[in-house]
């Protein structure tokens, strides 16, 4: 008899703080053994009397001893999350939802595309195929951020940049005058990458209409619906399909998704409202 | 199997043995102008000589003049409270240090007899129960409350206005399991026919002493929920109507319902089945300690849908079409059945008087038409 709704206190061992308003923390899992998960899940995170929310898991999949999860405070509960320090407990329960499909991605080329915090729960999917690097084809990564200053993990994408089997590009929506890459939306980048469309796995997660623009530009250049990917976003309470908050017409995105294949997720992200 | 006669005088007798076994008899009695369910002592408690009238939006509790017991059809309270209670403590967060103790509130065990299910409260309970026990994930709480329950049916002869349970398969006449199910008689000697579904059942019948039913009294009993069936003018075509729903949902119809539907959640609060909850923090005064406690919730609440940015249905139209189509359309997909039983409750109390079987025929009826207008 588990609780589902149970959550267990961990400790924050390590902040960092990414951007003006996004952070990471690491949190001890060896207390309980360890924490296994597959990319593109999520946790929900309590900060004490303040709320809980869900937020995917950022770290590598292949060290369960430290769980780590990127943040960008936005609300009271994220901002209460944001205020804790090295030492401090949170309540954690999870993992929940589906993962992405690394494994069907093997031997085939790869496009990631994120937007803005998504890189956040695509950076377990790189670390895992970084991992077994010459299990897939190419390995391309699109990313755009607003501004920047807002660029998520600055060093790693400079160390994956370097990598001969990797292409990486990033973009960002408002340049400054140091700013010498791509600016302009992400979906752009996507025909400069030479990719064997036919038998390419695309990994998509952002706001919305940035995965709607993106996966259409992904059909135009010939990779197959049934094989791009996005993670969706709703209200969530429980994370277990009980609560009913995260309803997707007759999918529950806790634990139907958050991760789709557009085929499924194409015909409702098309209804306003739903 | 044997069919049994129980004698209105002994009704209480009924209710006494089951107490005396442990069970919190959980029935109709009237309050504040309506028959609702609640814990009752004895049958002075139930709603004697009282029926109801019902329409859109318009609910009395009237007198009979036959001196039923049962003879009501469903208020505004269901049996759903029982189990998915409407608010309650999931824990205590205690601050240790720095480390977070989590306490949950455990939940008192208690056996429950429920006294006069019909056939639409048994199927909602059923359709609960593959929600908050069948799915991946069990609901505990749900579970450990719904563990020792006893059903003792009642074969419905009162249906209001607003029922449609016929067209959903679920009444007048209470499918199985129960344990026990009653068909009142009140011409002649007040009586009810009384039906054994499980050895439990048997076991209080034998325990009371019953005499066998007269094969008169059985063929009486038979007729109500016949005659019942006959007196419901309400219908839901159910028969492929998720789908069809599926397909109209830009229909303009979700427009026009939306410019009378005030989103007050009414419906959704009467409605045996929706099971849609929020958990909610707060903090002891000290700072020392916290707790999460979670009550219903209502997907036509604006916060409901919301996510940084704003909520993604922030219209009534996209609200009273998640509500709609959730219970006649995806519930189907994600629990293998409806998610309405025709007890009419959200009929009879939703404050305009919106009536989800003739907005659904609207719906449901453009693919079969030339084109949606
Ligand atoms: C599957 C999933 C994974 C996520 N992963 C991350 C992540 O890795 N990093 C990250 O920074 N954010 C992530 N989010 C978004 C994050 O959950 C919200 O930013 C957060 O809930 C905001 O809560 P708040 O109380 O701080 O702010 P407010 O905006 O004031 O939110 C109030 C309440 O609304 C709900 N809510 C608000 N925004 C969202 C949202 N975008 N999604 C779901 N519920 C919301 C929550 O219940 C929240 O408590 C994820 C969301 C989902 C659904
Ligand atoms: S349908 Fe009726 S009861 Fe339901 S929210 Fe709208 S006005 Fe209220
Ligand atoms: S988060 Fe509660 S049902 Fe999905």
């Amino acid at each position: 008899m588990t609780d589902a709704l149970l959550l267990e206190s961990m400790e924050i061992t390590r902040v960092r703080h990414e951007t003006r308003d996004t952070f990471t923390f690491d949190l001890d899992a060896r207390p309980r053994g360890g924490f296994r998960f597959a990319p593109g899940q999520f946790n929900m995170l309590y900060a004490f009397g303040l709320g809980e929310v869900p937020i995917s898991i950022s770290g590598d999949p292949l060290k369960p001893a430290v769980l780590t999860h990127t943040i960008r405070a936005v609300g009271p509960t994220t901002r209460g999350l944001e205020a804790l320090k090295k030492g401090d407990g949170v309540g954690v329960r999870g993992p929940f939802g589906t993962p992405w499909p690394v494994d069907e991605a093997q031997g085939k080329d790869v496009i990631v595309v994120a937007g803005g915090i998504g890189l956040a729960p695509l950076r377990p999917a790189i670390y895992s195929m970084l991992s077994r690097r010459q299990a897939f084809g190419k390995l391309c990564i699109a990313y755009g951020a607003r501004t920047p200053a807002d660029i998520l993990y600055e060093k790693e994408i400079e160390r994956w940049r370097g990598r001969i089997d990797v292409d990486l590009e990033v973009t960002v929506d408002r340049g400054d005058p140091d700013w010498r890459g791509h600016t302009g939306v992400v979906t752009k980048l996507l025909r400069r990458f030479e990719l064997t469309p036919e038998s390419t796995v695309a990994l998509l997660c952002g706001p919305e209409v940035m995965m709607r623009f993106a996966s259409r530009e992904l059909e135009g250049l010939g990779v197959p619906s049934a094989r791009i990917y996005v993670s969706m976003e709703r209200n969530m309470k429980c994370g277990v399909g009980s609560c009913g908050h995260c309803q997707l017409g007759p999918s529950f995105v806790c634990k139907d998704g958050p991760v789709y294949p557009l085929t499924k997720a194409e015909p409702l992200m098309g209804i306003r409202e739903l | 199997m044997d069919i049994w006669s129980l004698p209105r005088s002994r009704l209480g007798e009924l209710i006494a043995l089951l107490r005396a076994r442990g069970y919190d008899v959980v029935g109709p009695t009237p309050r504040d102008g309506a028959i609702v369910y609640d814990s009752i002592e004895s049958d002075a408690e139930l709603p004697v000589g009282l029926g109801d009238e019902q329409s859109p939006g318009q609910y009395r509790v009237v007198p009979r003049d036959d001196g039923a017991v049962f003879g009501f059809a469903a208020g505004p309270g269901s049996f759903k409270r029982a189990f998915h209670v409407p608010e309650e403590r999931l824990y205590r967060v205690q601050r240790e240090g720095k480390t977070l103790r989590f306490v949950p509130e455990p939940v008192a065990p208690r056996k429950v007899a429920l006294l006069g299910a019909r056939g639409c409260d048994l199927s909602a309970l059923r359709v609960l129960d593959r929600v908050l026990e069948g799915d991946r994930y069990r609901d505990e709480r749900y579970a450990a409350r719904r563990s020792e329950v006893l059903l003792i049916a009642v074969h419905c002869g009162s249906p209001s206005s607003t029922c449609f349970c016929s067209s959903m398969g679920t009444g007048p006449r209470a499918g199985g399991p129960w344990d026990l199910a009653l068909t009142e008689l009140t011409s002649g000697e007040h009586r009810f026919v009384v039906e054994t579904g499980s050895p439990i059942g048997l076991a209080l019948v034998r325990e009371l002493g019953l005499l066998t039913a007269s094969t008169l009294d059985k063929i009486h009993a038979a007729k109500v929920p016949v005659v019942a069936a006959q007196r419901i003018t309400r219908r839901l075509e159910a028969d492929g109507l998720g789908a069809r729903l599926a397909k109209n949902l830009d229909h303009p119809r979700f427009a026009q319902v939306a410019e009378r539907c005030l989103a007050c959640a009414n419906c959704t609060q009467v409605c045996p089945t929706c099971f849609c909850t929020t958990i909610e923090d707060f903090t002891d005064l000290d700072g020392a300690g916290a707790e999460r406690r979670r009550r219903w919730d209502s997907c036509f609440n604006p916060e409901f849908s919301y996510i940084h940015g704003g909520p993604v249905r922030p219209s009534t139209r996209a609200r009273y079409r998640q509500w709609m189509t959730h219970k006649l359309s995806s519930w189907h997909e994600q629990f293998g059945s409806s998610g309405c039983v025709g007890c009419g409750r959200c009929i009879t109390w939703c404050p305009v008087g919106i009536d989800i079987t003739e907005e659904a025929r609207a719906i449901a009826s453009a693919g079969t038409s030339e084109k949606a207008t």
